[in-house]
């Protein structure tokens, strides 16, 4: 069971192969049996998920239950579940139950999905290697001694190690898109404004997104359909009708006009990655689609604008944490400040302090006009480069990352880790939606091809992403850790 | 040396809306602590704001009615600081892009002129919640109802240079809230409150000197006199060698003095960035000629049209149109009466000493618009005399008859205070008084002719008395005059 | 654009980062390279371009003014770390 996709699981639910109940304990065993290997939970809620699954049995049987109900699903660790631990993968958050259970939670409850628990992450998702959470490093199942890639780390090992078949990430500078590509699965970034904020805890509000993460394509649009949408609750999510993501999959891709970014192609990007996409670009030319070649001139300067803003962005977002209404407080402390500086100092982690650095120093006097809002106007131009380039083609593809993944703890120098991010951050400081889907290995450690698409294309990507794997098998492999046999 | 004062006023008026700014939390006054505290207000993970339309409205209505520039866009930023009534650690406030631009206030002054006071700007903004310092085991508690309440911070330019001026000013803003309903204008609640910058310059000179902002000023009293120790303060230091240092200072009212507040050496730099979780607020200009149609008649329209108009004098009309309340209510009873000046009197007068002694506010009067319309339709018809009359307004305030139209009539009836104005039966009264005292009527005919006015009073009083006050005054001067000099 | 220690020290005070010694000359590194990757933009120019706040070109949707949260105190003061009589408890707070 625990080898299936979304779409055949709910296939399989619906012809009473097995039940939603049967299916829950599977995973739930195999969660218990491997998981201590790739860390990749930090919280299962058995309980929860067993009560869901069953309800979800009773609604199939009564021939109430929608598509989703009875499949499961685990939700990164920065988003809201009422009664649950919600942690962000910080100590600062270790104690927090949230109260309230997010927007897009909600509405996977109200769809019947059975939700497995809380996936690990890099402290407060800020990172691409999921080695900065409190709770320990998570590890790649294709290989244990390999990252899985950050943020969503643990959200993209436990699909690729089959313990559980889709999970929710979040996107911030490539934190769905990367550990898709590390972890040989399938994630999606949706356009800024089309999945509700409400409920992820922030860490760079005009960039996160929350996406799926899945094995194929098609998994991922059968929950777009239930995440996306407007929620009066979230000032930036629009009011856009929502497609129906599924609908469009098997569209031919004759006369599809595919752009390759030559600034994707440059000095740093290892010949193992390169070879794999563009072998992956032959496969689409021999669907149909032409390539042609285009620039996005400004994406050189994409790193850096994005430690810029996104930093600024979270200094403000995480001053939320001063130890008065929830989270980490120190021991006795002295004074005011004391209780500040201490239970910060000893809440967060010395990624999350340093970006907190970054953020407050380039927003204090003096700096504010020559960094932040510098990086601003560049940011338009980064969006411009897009805007242009989508005027001549329909997708742009590229490599997800420079490389496949890196070892534990290879990573040390943070500039050499920001500029990982080189080829998805571009899409988050635009706005716009990309893709990761599995392309080819260098050795055991899995290659992700990146799909970018114009604000509001989900549509077009999923069926782009899907008719690749229609005419590929990148997305079937398994790791052998996942084999083993339970 | 001549010293003149500098004084800038920013004032932050609580609008007036159901719920707050960014969450559907109620905004009422003294709930149970936290109640009125929502996973939005708390800054709980994972929250987000949505902006209330009221509040955008209510902020539009105010630049209106000072005649100030709306500008098509306004940005909320986030002004980053720690403090552990502001959850966020940022108050989302309007820095670069504020939702009112430059205005103007007239204000008017106890001698009746008048004098513009010009606008900065005026932006919205989140209030913070409150410290509470009553101990607990040396602890300070945190009551966040307040937290997110809208707040419309009005700044103005260094135009006042006293602070009588500074004081009509912010009775101007708060005449301008008040009119246009957007905020209750309370200030012992805190729904009004004031930061006050003074500054000194010898006279003459063109440069302003080093200013203090004094925090929290919050009744038009502690204004004036905080900015009156202030000025004291400055010109002596100066004048002692020494230097004005810019600084946060707090007004003490049981010492009446200001002092510096304990801060850091370091400078506030409150890293001021647009808040990603809110955009721009575009305004429709359709929308804004919509609010502009349907604004009230402010403050400064009222005072115009009560002196030209009305033919009020420009210091009654100024008190009576200082607030919405005194001139709702002085312009009913003048509806009901007809006659502007007994009603500008009267509610100048008996009412408001009335309500003074018993410290009263005008929503809260005893008697009604319509009672006392009601009264002085029975004065201006001669029906009962002035003296009669404030016996009826003195049994109306204690409660007599009821709140309906004629409750003057009534309790002219209970009392019998009718005027008289029969002749014959005033003759009859002063011939009696006459006849009761001989040695007055033999005073009076002796005294020189010029001394016999006065004299006359002591009958006026009698007849009066044996009248119960109810004979008409006039007549009965008159008629004892007569009587009097016809004996003489 | 030069990062000294005490840029590090007054950023970490203003953002009430309790910071050892050690972390603190680790940041003083890090962000000194950081800023250096940064100063990269300033190579570009960015004349009429304006500030990009937003990914979308949208304007700010308004809520009703309606009271839609009822009293959760309750549910929201579990995960606080101290509370008397519905207060949030903190260090005395001198003004």
């Amino acid at each position: 069971m625990h080898d299936k996709t979304l779409t055949e699981i709910a296939a399989d639910l619906t012809a009473g192969k097995y039940s939603s109940h049967e299916l829950t304990e599977h995973l739930l065993k195999r969660i218990e049996r491997l998981d201590p290997s790739l860390n990749s939970f930090i919280s299962v809620t058995g309980d929860n998920a067993r009560h869901s699954a069953q309800q979800a049995d009773t609604a199939r049987a009564a021939g109430t239950a929608g598509q989703l109900a009875g499949l499961p699903i685990a939700l990164k660790d920065n988003i809201c579940t009422q009664g649950t631990k919600t942690s962000c993968g910080s100590r600062m958050l270790d104690n927090f139950i949230s109260p309230y259970d997010a927007t897009i939670v909600q509405h996977l409850n109200a769809a019947g999905t059975v939700n497995l628990g809380k996936t690990n992450l890099d402290e407060f998702a800020m990172g691409s290697s999921s080695e900065s959470s409190f709770y320990g490093p998570v590890k790649n199942p294709w290989d244990l001694t390999a990252v899985p890639g950050g943020s969503s780390g643990g959200s993209a090992a436990a699909v690729a190690a089959g313990l559980i078949p889709a999970a929710l990430g979040s996107d911030t500078g490539g934190s769905i898109r990367q550990p898709a590509a590390f972890c040989g699965i399938t994630g999606l970034k949706p356009t800024y404004g089309r999945v509700s904020r409400y409920g992820i805890i922030a860490y760079a509000s005009s960039f996160d997104q929350v996406g799926p993460m899945a094995r194929t394509a098609a998994d991922c649009a059968l929950l777009m359909n239930a995440i996306a949408g407007h929620d009066s609750r979230d000032s930036t999510s629009v009011t856009r009708q929502v497609p129906d993501y599924s609908a469009e999959l098997d569209k031919p891709l004759r006369g599809l006009k595919i752009g390759l970014p030559k600034e994707y192609f440059g000095e740093g990007l290892s010949a193992e990655v390169e070879s794999a996409v563009r072998e992956a670009v032959r496969v689409y030319e021999s669907l149909g689609a032409s390539v042609i070649d285009v620039s996005l001139p400004h994406t050189h300067y994409a790193v850096p604008t994005y430690y810029v803003i996104a930093s600024a962005e979270a200094s403000a977002n995480l001053s939320r944490y001063d130890g008065v209404r929830f989270g980490h407080r120190c021991q006795s402390p002295a004074d005011l400040e004391d209780l500040y500086k201490r239970s910060r100092g000893e809440g967060f982690g010395s990624e999350v302090k340093r970006r907190i650095l970054i953020g407050t120093h380039t927003l204090s006097e003096g700096f504010f006009d020559a960094y932040f809002t510098k990086a601003q106007r560049v940011r338009r131009l980064i969006q411009q480069d897009f805007i242009d380039a989508f005027k001549e083609v329909d997708v742009l593809m590229g490599p997800t990352s420079p490389t496949p993944a890196f070892d534990l703890g290879a990573h040390m120098d943070p500039v050499a880790m920001y500029l990982q991010d080189v080829y998805t951050i571009p899409c988050n400081l635009a706005g716009i939606t990309a893709m990761s889907v599995p392309a080819g290995f260098d050795g055991e450690r899995p290659i992700g091809l990146q799909l970018l698409g114009a604000h509001f294309s989900e549509a077009q990507l999923l069926n782009v992403a899907h008719q690749f794997q229609q005419a590929t098998d990148w997305h079937l492999r398994r790791p052998a850790f996942a084999e083993e046999t339970i | 040396m001549q010293w003149e004062t500098v004084i800038g006023l920013e004032v932050h008026v609580q609008l007036a809306t159901q719920s707050k700014i960014f969450s559907g939390s109620s905004t009422d006054f003294g709930a149970e602590p936290n109640s009125q505290a929502s996973a939005v207000d708390l800054a709980m993970p994972g929250t987000l704001p949505v902006l209330n339309e009221q509040a955008v409205s209510m902020a539009v209505q105010f630049g209106l009615g000072i005649n100030a520039e709306i500008p098509e866009v306004s940005v909320f930023d986030r002004k980053n600081y720690f403090y552990p009534d502001l959850p966020k650690g940022y108050q989302t406030s309007q820095m670069y892009y504020p939702i009112v631009g430059p205005g103007e206030v007239e204000i008017s002054l106890d001698d009746g002129s008048t004098q513009r006071i010009r606008v900065h700007h005026a932006h919205l903004e989140e209030d913070a919640g409150k410290s509470l310092h009553e101990d607990y085991h040396g602890m300070t508690g945190i009551d966040l109802n307040r937290a997110g309440t809208p707040l419309l911070e009005i700044v103005s330019e260094p135009d006042m240079r006293n602070a009588k001026q500074a004081v009509a000013y912010l009775r101007a803003i708060h005449a301008i809230v008040t009119y246009l309903g957007i905020s209750d204008g309370n200030m012992a609640e805190g729904s009004m409150r004031c930061d006050v910058n003074v500054s000194v310059r010898p006279k003459g000179q063109a440069e302003f000197g080093t200013r203090a902002e004094i925090k929290n000023v919050n009744s038009f009293r502690f204004v004036e006199r905080a900015i009156a120790y202030e000025v004291e303060r400055q010109i002596e230091l100066i004048e002692d060698g020494g230097k004005v240092v810019q600084e946060t200072r707090l007004y003490d009212p049981d010492a009446d003095e200001t002092r510096s507040m304990r801060t850091k050496e370091e400078a506030n730099d409150y890293r001021y960035f647009p808040c990603p979780d809110l955009l721009p607020i575009v305004l429709d200009p359709t929308y804004v000629e919509q609010l502009r149609d349907a604004l009230p008649e402010l403050p400064a329209e009222k005072r115009a049209r009560f002196e030209s108009a009305l033919g009020l004098s420009a210091y009654d009309a100024g008190v009576l149109s200082a607030n919405r309340a005194t001139a709702d209510f002085f312009e009913e009873v003048m509806a009901i009466c007809g006659d502007a000046k007994q009603a500008a009197n009267w509610v100048q007068g008996e009412l408001s000493g009335a309500l003074n002694r018993e410290g009263l506010s005008i929503e809260n009067s005893p008697v009604s618009a319509q009672q006392l319309g009601g009264l002085l339709v029975r004065v201006i018809d001669d029906t009962i005399n002035g003296k009669a009359a404030k016996q009826v307004f003195q049994a109306m305030w204690n409660g007599e008859g009821d709140s309906a139209n004629n409750s003057a009539d009534a309790i002219i009836d209970a009392r019998g205070l009718k005027q008289v104005t029969d002749t014959g039966a005033i003759e009859a009264m002063i011939d009696q008084v006459i006849s009761d005292s001989p040695a007055q009527v033999a005073q009076y005919r002796d005294a020189e002719p010029d001394k016999r006015g006065k004299m006359i009073g002591y009958f006026v009083g009698q007849t009066m008395k044996a009248s119960r006050g109810t004979a008409n005054p006039q007549q009965v001067n008159t008629l004892l005059k007569q009587k009097l000099d016809a004996l003489c | 654009m030069a990062l000294e220690q005490t840029d590090v020290l007054r950023a970490a005070h203003l953002a009430r980062l309790g910071l050892s010694e050690s972390e603190t000359s680790g940041y003083v590194d890090d962000l000194a390279r950081i800023l250096d990757m940064v100063d990269q933009l300033q190579s570009l120019n960015t004349d009429g371009i304006a500030p990009m706040a937003h990914p979308l070109d949208a304007t700010q949707p308004l809520r009703a003014d309606d009271v839609s949260e009822s009293d959760q105190r309750e549910q929201l003061q579990q995960c606080a770390p101290a509370v008397e009589d519905g207060l949030y408890l903190v260090p005395r707070v001198v003004e």
